[in-house]
């Protein structure tokens, strides 16, 4: 056992949908286990912190870490992994880009907490309590991670090797990134393992978009019957297609859902949210004030659109009235 | 790639920085030797200096020499606009021995000095726009400007005296010259005058000697009664598209013997005559003037009781012994190819029915200018009798300037030429009636050569002239002498009182406007306007023929009002413009131009519809975007738009417009 490559998984500030798109490789990952030693797998096996603590440094010969960095516990995780591997892999949106939780960067972090512990509607807490990092009980302490003000990528905290996109990421593009980590035969350093071509290139539905398309009006896809063939633009539908990497195989379209961008932008485009929002604003219809505006109607939370998963990666990043506590 | 040229992207980066004092212009407000002291402490910065005039060819040398003497592969000028001096200094670093675009330029003029008051803040922002650019330059690229040929031949819209005089100049000089005029013949608005000011030329004995050498030039293409529908190119090379519309002639059949204008089934007119200002009728088929050129004859669709699909013998037809008549005549379109355009489609007159106070179309003997220009021509309704409609003739004549002109109810432009042909039909009018002729002027203006001569030599011929904006004009008489007449009130302005004038005959001296499809025909052409609708020119002091699509020009009273000398001298040198291109053969095209890497391109369409001069197109077999580098202007509206980032614009690569902004933003 002891010559196996070992491989590590980790979770910082992430849903489990990662997690779950490990287990999606189904009877490859029981293969796999024959070829590589899990080291690490918080989701899945009892591994302390510790026993990687007691490694030497690059002992690991790969980590697959997923999730955005939020708090002081999970940049140290990154920090101890990174050291301990030969090879760091962002695995998913939100290690890649930020993902999902990214999107709290539009917020101070005192409002965040206030809204969670005091003003939502589901709160209950009638001492008015708010998070602490250190509670002493009868000689004890108990502790718990520094909130920090902002959400990272896991490449605005420590060095990335490797980037495997996705909300989740798929199981092929997960495999087919092992296998090359196994035979060695890895691409360049900072490489995204994933086609550098955008989604459209691969779409059926793209031979049903006009040369001259306008969108006159932008729809909801929870308020409108959807046309299963038809591009989703030329419906009127804010698909982030044209500007979001290929690798998923189109699973949201097949599902007869627009894109939402989770595989991020090609590599020679430095934010794809701007650059999905000047692709779909070049073809809105309307000349005047009011016919622009009636059309983005459609669309009333731009950032959530347009940077749902890469606020945090992206060149607005976070609201500008705030200073980060933690330096990377 | 010369292979003289360094640069390759792979060796050391070695920048030379020369500011320039611009005289006091940039030195007043910027402390460029501070600027210069500081972008010496930058990295890869060689050599920074500061010079009082850096344009000079003494400032040009000093950055050949300081190229080969610190062998420098990166020029950086912080001087005034890139507009005005940019070609300067790239030509100085190609006497380096670098690629030109190896050089990038800063404006700390216009956007520094010009613009601000605090030395101190203005010679920081110099500074960051500096490190700025010194940033950026490390990332241009060698580039190449492209030659394309020119096609030796010119499309002339319009074919009054502007137009006319541009074909004649072009042809002259050996060139190809297709002229496209609306109307049956050309002449336009001046075969309509009697006489010129302010020699009082006749302006036929001047006109249509030119009109029937258009129309015998063995250069010249002369297509009459035909519109230009459709222009697809660039500078060069331009295909047009012409449309001949029906005139119900075979062209190489009719002499112009005019028989079948005889024989017509119409003895007299049945129509309005638009070339008569519908002072008078004229048959369906008929002829504009004597002397129209081409001298063929047309056919009114709308007036031919044959072509409405009524009973008709057809006897114009049968009158033609050369079988000219073509009943089944259908528009045909011509397709041609021209390296450059003028553009003369002239001006409408103001329509004086926007001045309902002044009675015209109310009272009878109210008169556009142009329909007196007719009523005194020998050649026109009356044969030169200035009579009332009643056929009396008048005793006196009020001309009314400026209407539809200087009104801010109206237009607000002076139209230049109305003072003078009201000067000059009150001549005409005295000479032919006599009458007591009545000037109500808001100013007089004549700023032309002989032109304040005529205006006196008017005065001396007892003209009266009135100061004063005319009220409005009146048929309600106050005192016995007013009964039957049109009274005009206007407040006399020297005097300080209201007049009432009675008089039998009024003279509106209209304005010049754009005609009214002269927005369509600047899209068409590609061309801007200017607020009131006029062509816009490049440059109103630099430029003034040429227009901001490259190869289009502008002669005559298309681009704003003016007389016929002005006219003929802009149609000359829009002429002159379009022989330089022609004559040079070739045209450079500026390598700021778009172009696709196939590789990321997802051939999403997104940046299909967006080109404004339609150099993007599909190639469907491979399935990606294709930018037609000729016909890209480097406006970059799909550079934004391309999502995949496959889009890339020369001299504005991400890279280079990042490095620029990140140093600019640096301490902010």
């Amino acid at each position: 056992m002891g010559n196996k490559p070992k491989i590590a998984f980790y979770w910082c500030s992430s849903c489990g949908g990662c997690e779950e798109s490990l287990v999606d490789m189904a009877e490859a990952i029981v293969e796999l286990s024959t070829q590589i030693e899990i080291v690490l797998w918080p989701v899945a096996a009892d591994f302390k912190k510790k026993d990687i603590e007691a490694m030497a440094d690059g002992e690991i010969v790969a980590t697959m870490l997923n999730g955005a960095i939020r708090t002081s516990e999970q940049e140290e995780m990154a920090r101890l992994l990174r050291r301990k591997s030969q090879i760091l892999i962002a695995y998913g949106s939100c290690a890649y880009t930020g993902g999902i939780p990214g999107l709290s960067n539009q917020f101070p972090r005192e409002q965040l907490l206030k809204y969670v512990y005091h003003d939502a509607p589901s709160v209950v807490n009638p001492e008015g309590q708010d998070p602490q990092t250190e509670f002493h009980d009868a000689g004890r302490v108990a502790t718990l991670p520094i909130f920090s003000e902002v959400v990272r990528s896991l490449d605005q905290v420590v060095d990335v090797d490797y980037y495997i996109p996705g909300c989740a990421p798929n199981p092929e593009l997960v495999l087919d990134a092992i296998h090359a980590l196994l035979s060695g035969n890895l691409p360049s350093k900072g490489t995204v393992l994933a086609p550098d071509i955008a989604l459209c290139e691969h779409c059926p539905r793209l031979k049903t978009k006009p040369a001259d398309i306008a969108i006159d009006e932008f729809k909801r896809p929870h308020q409108h019957l959807i046309d299963p063939n038809v591009c989703m633009l030329v419906q009127g539908f804010a698909c982030l297609g044209p500007a979001t990497r290929s690798g998923c195989g189109g699973a949201c379209l097949k599902a007869n859902m627009p894109c939402t961008g989770c595989f991020g932008p090609m590599s020679n485009v430095r934010d794809q949210g701007a650059k999905a929002l000047c692709a779909l604003a070049s073809i809105v219809a309307g000349t005047t004030n009011e016919e622009i505006d009636s059309a983005l109607d459609g669309i009333p939370d731009p950032v959530g659109t347009f940077y749902r998963y890469g606020l945090a990666k992206s060149m607005l990043r976070r609201k500008v009235n705030m200073e980060p506590t933690l330096s990377k | 790639m010369d292979d003289k040229t360094i640069g390759n992207g792979s060796e050391e980066v070695r920048i030379g920085f020369f500011i320039c004092h611009c005289g006091s212009n940039i030195a007043g407000t910027i402390d460029v030797e501070a600027v210069a002291d500081y972008v010496r402490t930058l990295p890869n910065v060689v050599v920074s200096s500061d010079y009082k005039y850096t344009c000079s060819v003494a400032g040009q040398d000093m950055i050949v020499e300081d190229i080969l003497k610190y062998k420098l592969n990166r020029v950086v000028v912080a001087a005034c606009s890139p507009l005005l001096h940019e070609k300067t200094f790239r030509a100085a670093t190609q006497r380096g021995g670098i690629n030109p675009f190896f050089f990038h330029m800063v404006n700390i003029r216009e956007h520094g000095s010009w613009v601000h008051q605090d030395r101190a803040l203005a010679t920081q922002k110099a500074m960051d726009m500096a490190r700025g650019a010194i940033a950026r330059v490390k990332f241009h690229k060698a580039l190449e400007k492209r030659r394309e040929p020119v096609r030796q031949s010119v499309l002339v819209v319009g074919g009054g005296i502007a137009g006319i005089h541009a074909a004649l100049t072009m042809a002259n000089a050996g060139k190809k010259v297709y002229l496209v005029e609306r109307e049956p013949t050309i002449g336009g608005h001046m075969a309509m005058f009697d006489k010129t000011f302010p020699t009082l030329d006749c302006a036929a004995c001047i006109l249509t000697p030119k009109m029937s050498e258009v129309g015998s030039h063995p250069n010249i293409v002369l297509w009459s009664y035909s519109e230009v529908t459709e222009i697809k190119g660039y500078v060069g090379n331009y295909d047009v598209t012409v449309k001949r519309k029906p005139r119900y002639i075979k062209e190489d059949l009719c002499v112009g013997c005019l028989d079948c204008i005889d024989h017509c089934v119409f003895k007299t007119g049945n129509t309005d005559d638009e070339f008569n200002q519908n002072l008078s009728k004229r048959k369906p088929v008929y002829i504009p003037f004597a002397q129209a050129v081409p001298r063929l004859v047309a056919i009114d669709p709308a007036a031919c009781t044959h072509l409405n699909g009524g009973k008709c013998e057809q006897s114009c037809a049968t009158a033609c012994d050369r079988q000219a008549i073509d009943f089944e005549q259908k528009e045909t379109f011509e397709h041609i190819g021209v390296g450059a355009v003028i553009v003369a489609t002239g001006f409408k007159p103001f329509d004086a029915h926007r001045k309902p106070l002044y009675g015209y179309g109310r009272f009878p003997d109210v008169y556009t200018a142009l329909e007196v220009e007719r009523l005194v021509c020998s050649s026109g309704p009356t044969g030169g009798d200035v009579v009332l409609k009643d056929g009396s003739k008048p005793k006196s004549v009020g001309i009314i300037h400026c209407v539809g002109s200087r009104d801010h109810q109206t237009n607000r432009w002076c139209s230049r030429v109305c003072c003078m042909y009201s000067l000059k039909l009150a001549h005409l009018l005295k000479e032919h009636t006599d009458a007591e002729i009545y000037n109500f002027y808001i100013d007089i203006r004549t700023p032309g050569k002989g032109y304040e001569e005529f205006y006196e030599r008017l005065q001396e011929e007892g003209n009266h002239f009135i100061r004063g904006r005319v009220g409005d004009i009146t048929d309600v008489p106050i005192i016995p002498e007013e009964e039957g007449r049109m009274i005009v009130r206007v407040e006399d302005s020297l005097a300080g009182f209201v007049r009432r004038i009675p008089v039998d005959m009024v003279v509106l001296a209209t304005g010049l406007e754009p005609r009214e499809d002269a927005s369509e025909i600047r899209r068409r052409f590609n061309i801007s306007c200017s607020s009131e609708g006029f062509f816009l020119e490049r440059h109103p002091k630099l430029a003034p023929v040429s227009t901001t699509t490259d190869g289009v020009f502008l002669a005559g009273c298309c681009q704003g009002p003016k007389d016929i000398p002005d006219t003929v001298a802009q149609a000359g040198a829009a002429a002159a413009e379009s022989l330089v291109l022609l004559d040079v053969g070739y045209v450079e095209m500026e390598p700021m131009t778009a172009f696709v890497t196939e590789k990321y391109c997802s051939g999403c369409k997104t940046c299909l519809p967006l080109c404004p001069f339609s150099a993007i197109s599909r190639d469907e077999e491979k399935g990606v975007a294709v930018i037609n580098p000729v016909l890209c202007k480097g406006c970059g509206t799909c550079v934004a738009a391309c999502p995949s980032g496959a889009i890339t614009q020369n001299l504005f690569e991400d890279r280079q417009i990042f490095a620029e902004i990140e140093e600019l933003l640096v301490h902010a």
